[in-house]
């Protein structure tokens, strides 16, 4: 039999079989411990496989990385905080740092906002799967492709010769134009078009989650406000919205952390050229463009770093939701 | 239904045991274990020459069931050219060759170098990071016939591989840059006497201005590498207004960006662009690929075209028929003193195991029989001088250029450390847009080549 | 037919019903819908014409000429990177690196979601913090350390699907975590009680209450966690790249690109080929999205 056959059979069974078996063998491990022992182990024997994981993955390398921070570019000494005065004196970086803040503002309040208003709006049509497939749609399309759509959609050319991009050609019809869509630093018009593009991608990614959220509420309990006389305005803002908020501070700091991690649209569409460069970008430039692992990490460290205040948030609402229930 | 989840759920538990084991053993039987390629450390070459024997002499299925793992940045068209470049040292060795192209070239191989997973032999994706990795990469001089290598090789092409006195690059195919594209169609006097110097191609364009809307066509967009196409511009310029010692001194972070010989070839670039097709914000937005397409036009955008010799694979001068829709001439001496002088840009190409098989390649890849293959399918020139196979008169006097070449200068911005090439581009881009920020732009170059150059 | 299932369409019934009735009220409704419709797809429509057109012809008029003048089409692009040699093998590797990639993290995820929202210890909040914080973790920074620990000096095994799999996972937890847990966080209390009452273990309560009961959650999770696996490209070149005949889909398409730019008119027809499977995943998971699948239980 083909090897690559084997193999997939053992991936579709076997994996998902190996991972029941361990949760099963749990409660095995703990039959024999006293009473109250097995209450404060047993968490960490469900946490155990994941932990691992992210020790593995996430936690070492970001160790490793916290100490390149405080070296040379090629990891041989230490140089103190030289890198991160680096990063807070180049202007470019804060060109950056301010470009990322408009980033986590803007993606934020687009995705979640069209997410939520797409996700309660199809919630009450009939074509809803097919309403829901075409937001979700562009998530779907890889980044190189993506690019490709929308370098077509800002296509500029001289003015005077046929206008073959979406956008050029549509404010045309209008005698105004050709606007190079890119190039506008005014008010960071390019920055925020770039953001538009990710929200296009990211949109379908808040409707679905919310979606689901969404279906969770009980019809019961809608249908009740509403035979009591309630507006449907009333009802989401008196019901619906209520009982979405957790998920909304989970698809809210996912955005926001995919925002201070935007890297790949301005890579590809502006190259981070006329003031749109972002902090991802400028830590991937110097990691493996000029091998500065210090300067790379640094950057990075200012990423984990800049993740705090949400977190102090999220914590927050896990004690309010600890509370009610 | 949750019963019966429950249920199966227990049942499966059974059979995961014995599975377990199995998924981990055969997804590595389903790969060969990396460890045949790269078991092998890279400190240590070895030097009996026994089995560096070039392909040819090692008879047929020397190597069979070997492979030999390579990663470049050619796709498409270049991919297939490789391909066909390699097949007959795949069939006389019985070698394989696993290929993978990438864009992410870069990644690839600093994530490689740094924790020693790499492919036996690569593209590296300039002689700056070729410098940083060289201690990764091996020696050729064990790998290589050297005095043959070095005859039908150029000698600055020669040197450029070389660092410590090892030679670890090797260049597969190269391109002359600053040629200068025209349509004779519009311009059908100039084939028999181009301009000799700027100061006649200059009055050759007030001469001949009204058969086109502009006099350049310039098209600067390339994704993350945008702004490459205005870094030729500049190094065409300071090559022959400031002559090769400059432009040496200059790569090598020891003349300034804001002295007057660098500034004078920035405001001769500017020139070019005030006076090109559709002005800043098209030049900005046209990608490079396409920016001589005007030159096709029934009525004509523009007179000229300054890219290199590769650009006839691409845009507008693929479907072009070469010599009667398109043409060019070399880019015109500046300062009499520097006759000669000509630019030029290759793939280099390194080794990191030296496996029989990946050494068989790579010795088979510098020979010109090898190259002749690339050369014959188009859109490349040899880097072996005895490779001469081309397909039409234009490549062939492009390479001859090459050859013939008094004075010869690999581009600058790829000698140039990557962050220095980098902002380069970036500066291009930002004149562009707007040249009267020269001044501070060539300042903010001066702090980043501090910066690059300094020893880590 | 379960209860459940029996229950959702009930729901649908009553739905249903009341759509009918105000079926002209709904006016605006439509059109705010089909509207954003509209708005989403143009880019995609625009690609989606183009990769049927030659690239002289996409250069020079836009897409919607092609409406008016259809000779432009042709299935050419499609023809041709269908063609590629290499595009079958590694569309079966897409499916061997995307399915256990998926199924592992979404399957841990959920035992660690479990014990962050049902179970108490010490450092709970802090602990479940942290995890997420880990999201914000740029995976390049990952790639030497674990490509190190995967070389012929850690544990050799660079180049299988393994190394994969795993590394998805770990990069696809914190996410995966930080959903699963909002939402069986959010599951009522008195069904865990009165079944621990009734004496079922954690676990029994865990396959039988809370897996099934945040079914749209996970779906949702295993829509997200299959398409970032589809699609990525660097995670896979890095970990696979010494093995190049386990490499998937997204590295031969990029691979139709010379490295000048040349063939780009092919992209768009690769787009719309690789992006057939994860809109077919996220079409069969539609049905869990179903309003009352959780037993109307999240409560008020």
């Amino acid at each position: 039999m083909d090897p690559r056959l084997v193999t997939a059979i053992e991936v579709v069974v076997g994996v998902p079989a190996v991972l029941f078996l361990y949760i099963i063998l749990t409660e095995q491990i703990l039959r024999p411990i006293p009473d109250r022992r097995r209450g404060t182990l047993r968490p960490w024997l469900w946490l155990a496989p994941a932990l691992a994981f992210l020790a593995v993955f996430l936690v070492y390398p970001t160790i490793g990385t916290i100490i390149h921070s405080f070296q040379n570019s090629a990891g041989t000494k230490f140089v103190g905080l030289d890198n991160f005065v680096y990063f807070f004196t180049s202007p470019t970086t804060l060109v950056a740092l301010k470009n990322n803040i408009l980033w986590v503002i803007l993606l934020t309040a687009l995705t979640v906002g069209f997410g939520m208003l797409i996700a309660v709006l199809v919630d009450r049509v009939r074509y809803e799967s097919v309403a829901k497939a075409v937001i979700f749609l562009p998530l779907a399309i890889s980044m190189v492709a993506a690019s490709v759509i929308w370098t077509f959609m800002f296509l500029y050319r001289a003015p005077g010769e046929p206008q073959t991009g979406t956008m050029n050609a549509f404010v045309g019809l209008f005698g105004v134009g050709p606007v190079p869509w890119l190039q506008v630093q005014d008010f960071s018009f390019n920055t925020i078009l770039l953001i538009i593009v990710m929200a296009w991608m990211w949109t379908g990614f808040c409707m679905v989650i919310i979606s689901a959220a969404l279906k969770g509420i009980s019809v019961e309990l809608l249908e009740a406000a509403r035979v009591d006389g309630a507006n449907e305005w009333q009802v989401f803002r008196g019901i619906i919205f209520p009982l979405l908020l957790p998920t909304l501070a989970v698809v809210g700091t996912t955005v926001v952390i995919t925002a201070l991690k935007a890297f790949d649209i301005v890579y590809v569409m502006t190259g981070g050229n006329f003031d749109t460069q972002v902090m991802a970008q400028a830590m991937i430039q110097q990691m493996f463009v000029n091998s500065n692992f210090g300067r790379a990490s640094a950057v990075a460290v200012v990423l984990l770093l800049t993740i705090i205040p949400v977190m102090a948030l999220n914590i927050r609402r896990f004690q309010a939701q600890e509370a009610i229930r | 239904m949750e019963e019966r989840t429950y249920r199966r759920s227990r049942i499966a538990a059974f059979i995961a045991a014995a599975t377990l084991v199995a998924v981990a053993c055969s997804s590595g039987a389903a790969s060969p274990s990396p460890a045949a390629s790269t078991g092998g450390t890279v400190t240590a070459a070895p030097s009996s020459g026994g089995s560096s024997a070039p392909a040819g002499s090692g008879g047929t299925g020397a190597l069979a069931g070997q492979s030999v793992t390579v990663i470049g940045t050619w796709g498409g068209a270049e991919e297939t050219a490789f391909r066909a470049m390699i097949a007959p040292w795949e069939a006389q060795t019985g070698a394989k060759v696993n290929y993978t192209g990438t864009r992410d070239l870069n990644t690839v191989l600093t994530t490689g170098v740094a924790s020693g997973v790499l492919p036996d032999l690569a593209g590296l994706p300039g002689p700056g990071q070729m410098v940083q990795w060289k201690d990764s990469l091996i020696d050729l001089g064990t790998v290589l016939d050297v005095p043959t290598y070095t005859s039908e090789t150029a000698p600055a092409l020669v040197t450029l591989g070389t660092v410590d006195s090892k030679l670890v690059g090797v260049f597969i195919k190269t391109a002359v840059k600053g040629l200068i594209w025209y349509s004779p169609k519009t311009l059908a006097d100039i084939t028999t006497t181009p301009p000799a110097t700027w100061d006649a191609l200059q009055a050759y364009i007030t001469a001949n201005k009204s058969k086109a809307t502009s006099p350049w066509c310039l098209g600067v967009e390339s994704g993350a590498a945008s702004g490459w196409p205005g870094t030729d511009w500049i190094e065409d310029l300071v090559l022959r207004q400031a002559g090769p010692d400059v432009y040496q001194q200059w790569y090598q972070g020891k003349v300034k960006w804001t002295d007057p010989a660098i500034k004078t070839a920035w405001t001769t670039f500017g020139d070019v662009v005030a006076t090109s097709f559709g002005g800043s914000a098209t030049v900005n937005a046209t990608n490079f690929a396409n920016a001589g397409d005007p030159l096709f036009k029934a009525s004509p955008g523009c007179l000229f075209l300054h890219q290199a010799s590769f650009i006839t694979g691409l845009g507008g001068f693929k479907t072009a028929k070469s010599g009667t829709d398109y043409n060019f001439f070399q880019f015109p001496d500046i300062n009499a003193q520097y006759t000669g002088a000509v630019e030029g840009a290759g793939d280099l190409f390194g080794m990191f195991h030296d496996t029989p098989a990946a050494k068989s390649l790579m010795a088979y890849l510098v020979t010109a029989p090898a190259q002749d293959i690339w050369v014959k399918l188009g859109g490349a020139l040899s880097a072996n001088k005895n490779a001469v196979d081309y397909p039409d008169d234009i490549s062939k006097r492009s390479a001859a250029i090459l050859t013939n070449a008094k004075i010869f200068a690999f581009d600058a911005s790829d000698l140039m450390p990557s962050a220095m090439n980098d902002a380069f581009w970036k500066g291009i881009v930002a004149y562009i847009k707007d040249p009267s920020q020269l001044d501070s732009i060539l300042a903010n170059l001066d702090k980043v080549q501090t910066d690059a150059y300094a020893a880590p | 037919m379960t209860a459940a299932a029996q229950a959702v369409s009930d729901a649908q019934v009553v739905a249903k019903d009341k759509e009918r009735k105000s079926r002209f009220g709904r006016l605006p409704l439509h059109i705010a819908i089909v509207g954003l419709m509209v708005i989403w797809l143009i880019p995609t429509i625009g690609l989606l014409i183009n990769s049927f057109r030659p690239p002289d012809a996409v250069l020079n008029s836009g897409w919607w000429t092609a409406i008016f003048a259809p000779s432009q089409l042709s299935l050419d692009n499609y023809a041709h990177v269908l063609a590629q040699s290499n595009i079958g093998a590694q569309f079966v590797n897409s499916l061997f690196i995307t399915i256990p990639a998926t199924i592992i993290p979404v399957l841990v995820a959920a035992f660690a979601a479990y014990a962050f929202a049902w179970m108490s210890f010490p450092g709970r909040n802090l602990l479940f913090v942290i995890v997420v914080g880990l999201l914000v973790v740029p995976l390049q920074t990952t790639l030497i350390p674990i490509l190190q620990l995967y070389s012929p000096k850690g544990l050799n095994i660079a180049g299988s699907f393994l190394t994969v799999w795993l590394a998805h996972t770990g990069y696809g937890l914190p996410f995966a975590i930080f959903l699963l847990r909002n939402f069986m966080g959010g599951l009522p209390k008195e069904v865990f009680e009165s079944a621990a009452i009734d004496g079922a273990s954690p676990v029994t309560s865990f396959l039988r209450l809370a897996l099934p009961m945040s079914i749209p959650a996970i779906a949702a999770l295993v829509i997200f966690q299959f398409l970032f696996v589809w699609n990525d490209l660097l995670v896979a070149l890095v970990f696979l790249g010494s093995s190049p005949q386990n490499l998937p889909l997204t590295v031969g398409i990029s691979n139709l690109v010379t490295s000048l730019g040349g063939g780009w008119e092919f992209l768009g027809a690769a787009a719309f080929i690789s992006m057939a499977l994860p809109l077919l995943v996220f079409f069969a998971l539609q049905r869990y999205f179903v309003r009352g699948i959780t037993g109307g239980s999240v409560k008020g």
